[in-house]
């Protein structure tokens, strides 16, 4: 289950994912490095992000939810319609 | 989605706490109690980088949908410039199709315009050249 956390000042600095080493680099090198492209068939790159989960702050990483079907939905931003 | 027994994840470049603040000034007046699965934050895009929905111009992420199976394999994805919404109904459809093939171990599969109820496909070498008799292409368009 996800970890919870306290709402504190600082952001919370949690971000992972499972290609780090092309993450992590500056900006110019991203550009040159794409990450791989998304196929179906292939697993699904991993992740770990903070999250608001019915009133509580905790980290989520897709890697929790093996063994069961998941729906992840990225969208432009919060009070747009989704 | 509860009931196909699907996790829902959302995700984008929003706070933690503008999250917090959109489900309880807003999202809690569409649904009852607030929405019920976590709502991430990718704060900087990284995660949206790594599934090609982060747009480097806008600083946001596009409208992309991915499901993701129990073995943790991409089995579809959509991918919508924010203008447009999703169709939900659509997607329930898909996973509905994929949850069938998967039990059925690949012994099924779903033709165009599949939906709960309507006939299936099995795959077999005498299936092929011999689809015409077992799906016609109204089909595809029958509601």
């Amino acid at each position: 289950m996800p970890e919870e956390f306290k709402a504190g000042c600082q952001r919370p600095s949690s971000r992972q994912t499972s290609q780090p080493q092309t993450i992590e680099k500056e900006e110019t090198a991203i550009k040159e490095e794409k990450p791989p492209m998304i196929k179906v068939g292939k697993p699904a790159p991993d992740f770990t992000l903070p999250a608001f989960i019915k009133g509580k702050f905790a980290n989520v990483s897709l890697s929790e939810y093996k063994g069961k079907w998941v729906l992840v939905c990225f969208y432009p931003g919060d009070f747009t319609f989704v | 989605m509860q009931e196909l027994d699907v996790e829902v994840l959302s995700i984008s470049v929003d706070s933690i706490f503008v999250h917090k603040m959109w489900n309880d000034h807003e999202l809690s007046k569409m649904v009852q109690d607030g929405i019920p699965f976590p709502m991430l934050a990718d704060q900087g895009g990284d995660v949206g980088r790594l599934y090609g929905v982060f747009d480097e111009e806008g600083g946001t992420e596009t409208r992309g949908r991915f499901i993701i199976d129990p073995d943790g394999v991409v089995q579809g994805f959509e991918v919508l410039t924010p203008p447009v919404g999703r169709n939900v109904g659509e997607t329930i459809r898909q996973i509905q199709a994929f949850q069938l093939v998967r039990e059925s171990q690949g012994t099924e599969a779903t033709p165009s315009g599949w939906k709960p109820g309507k006939k299936t496909l099995k795959p077999s070498p005498d299936l092929v050249g011999n689809v015409w008799k077992e799906w016609k292409v109204s089909e595809a368009f029958n509601e």
